[in-house]
């Protein structure tokens, strides 16, 4: 099982989400963050004093998937993030080393 | 205020001593003493709408204005201490603050205590300040002013001053430098008064009076934790703008309400007070354009603001091809004025000197350029228009106001700091004046459990 993290831009969240649903991803955690990388923050004047705001908002998804699904979620994350323009994210896969469902006791890739 | 000798009101007044002495030689002429101090509906009607104009200006204007400005954990504190002042001021003003302002004066320094707790003080008019509305009315109007005067001074020590040290501030604030100001400029026999100095609606009283405090105050209390090192961004820029705006409007009632009457110069007023507020928005966003690349929501707001302080002494004495003069120039002089802060090494956190006290010494010193007695006969005749005693006159009012008002201020906030200590802990500070000293927090989203 591989754990696949995404740092997306917030207006792809909603393309993404449905893409996943429509190659039958059965669940998804997201959560608003802050960050940089490559794409640089911008700058903020207020009666003459600027600020330089570094971190920009960003959305991170995780999605735990099978070995096998898992070329398939991440190409289907990075055609809907993409928007061509620097900025659009990245995305990670890790190894997931147990699954449990809570409500039934289920273990491994049951109880994805 | 227009009272200057030789005004309508003035006359009015030697009039109605006059009638008093021939009636109680038992001449029937208790009818000229009645046309002397008769009830004008209109004067009244407009004084009335006048007063909660003014009113409105210290909340919703001056709380959303400084509100919008603040840190979001300091956005109650703020917005509470001008209400505050609404609530205390008003006990003060009634109970012994408007006899101070506004009782016989002892020398041209300060009002006798011949109004306390409104003593004489009814619905008949004082003819000596305003013939044609109810003493009351007069009173009442004038309390707004000394409501919004120590409540500009917040912005200066916003985020950092303990709300009981606000409290204490304010209250000898307004006893000390409020009252005897506003006697020294308006009140009958004040020395400023006296002396020529024409200030219509406060800019020497209201707005040189708070902004060089505000200065004091800034120096005293030192800088915010992180000021310099950390961005300390305004966090509602939207209710900044609602509250220029509602500043705006109520100058109206600030400015026209100033000519005591519903008349040709209360219209001179409300038109000069428009026109200058337009003109320095366009002056602010203009040079901050040239200069920063991008014309800001923020400059717009605080040129307006800019204007409407440098208008305020001429708005009774200047024609309105004047007031752009001075709208632009405010803007663009007020602009520059808060970055003397920088210079100086103060944290002014909401920019009161750069805006009241600078733009004010501007409206003074504009008065005396532009002044003209043909918009105003009680007036006198500026620099332009061939009288240049005036402009010095100005300039002696308004040294005298920013030393005696500096000086003071230090002198409270000293007696203040020694009496409950100015300043909040560290951890209260950081934590926001809201929690901290109100127990509250302005914004709880997203906590509730779903």
């Amino acid at each position: 099982m591989k754990k696949v993290e995404a740092i997306i831009k917030p207006f792809k969240l909603d393309e993404v989400k449905e893409s996943l649903s429509s190659i039958g991803a059965q669940g998804l955690t997201v959560t608003e963050v802050k960050g940089f990388g490559r794409q640089k923050g911008h700058t903020e004047l207020y009666r003459g004093a600027e600020y330089v705001v570094d971190f920009l908002p960003k959305v991170k998804l995780e999605i735990i998937v099978s070995d096998e699904s898992v070329a398939k979620v991440v190409e289907t994350i990075e055609k809907a993030a993409r928007t061509g323009r620097i900025g659009d994210g990245k995305i990670f896969v890790l190894p997931v080393e147990e699954v449990v469902r809570i409500r039934t006791g289920e273990r491994g890739s049951e109880a994805l | 205020m227009s009272l200057l000798p030789g005004s309508p009101h003035r006359r009015a007044s030697i009039a109605s001593v006059l009638a008093t002495t021939i009636l109680l030689a038992g001449a029937a002429t208790a009818s000229a003493a009645e046309e002397a101090a008769k009830i004008d509906t209109g004067d009244t009607a407009w004084m009335l709408v006048s007063t909660a104009l003014v009113l409105m200006m210290t909340a919703p204007g001056l709380a959303l204005f400084y509100g919008g400005l603040v840190r979001s954990q300091n956005v109650l504190g703020v917005v509470m201490q001008s209400f505050t002042c609404m609530a205390v001021i008003t006990l003060q003003w009634i109970l012994f603050g408007y006899s101070l302002a506004f009782g016989e004066t002892h020398g041209g320094w300060i009002g006798g205590l011949d109004f306390l707790g409104l003593a004489g003080v009814g619905q008949d008019p004082n003819p000596a300040y305003a013939a044609t509305i109810p003493h009351l009315v007069f009173m009442a109007y004038q309390g707004m002013f000394a409501i919004i005067t120590p409540a500009l001074i917040t912005g200066a020590f916003a985020e950092r001053m303990t709300f009981k040290a606000f409290l204490v501030f304010t209250l000898l604030w307004a006893t000390f430098i409020y009252d005897p100001m506003a006697h020294w400029v308006w009140g009958v026999g004040g020395w400023m008064r006296e002396l020529g100095a024409l200030d219509f609606a406060g800019g020497t009283v209201v707005h040189i009076s708070s902004g060089i405090s505000a200065l004091a105050a800034a120096m005293m209390i030192g800088k915010r934790l992180g000021h310099g090192h950390e961005p300390m961004p305004p966090h509602n820029l939207p209710f900044t703008i609602v509250g220029a705006a509602l500043l705006w409007f109520g100058w109206f009632g600030f400015n026209a309400g100033s000519a005591l009457a519903a008349n040709g110069l209360a219209a001179n007023a409300f038109v000069t007070t428009h026109v200058a507020a337009a003109a320095a928005t366009c002056g602010w966003v203009g040079i901050e354009w040239l200069q920063r690349g991008k014309p800001t929501v923020l400059g717009a707001a605080s040129g307006a603001v800019a204007g409407l302080v440098a208008i305020t002494p001429g708005a009774g004495f200047v024609t309105p091809l004047s007031a752009i003069a001075i709208g632009l120039l405010g803007g663009v002089i007020c602009y520059y004025g808060i970055r003397l802060k920088e210079m100086v090494g103060v944290d002014d956190a909401l920019d009161v000197v750069g805006v009241h006290c600078v733009g004010g010494v501007w409206g003074a010193i504009a008065t005396g350029i532009f002044a003209s007695k043909a918009v105003n006969a009680a007036g006198a005749d500026g620099l332009l228009h061939g009288g240049p005693g005036l402009l010095l006159t100005q300039v002696a009012a308004v040294v005298a106001t920013l030393a005696y008002c500096f000086a003071g201020a230090w002198v409270l906030l000293k007696l203040t700091d020694a009496l409950v200590g100015l300043r909040a802990d560290q951890d209260d500070e950081y934590a926001g004046l809201d929690l901290s000293q109100h127990s509250e927090r302005a914004y709880v989203l997203g906590s509730v459990a779903d």
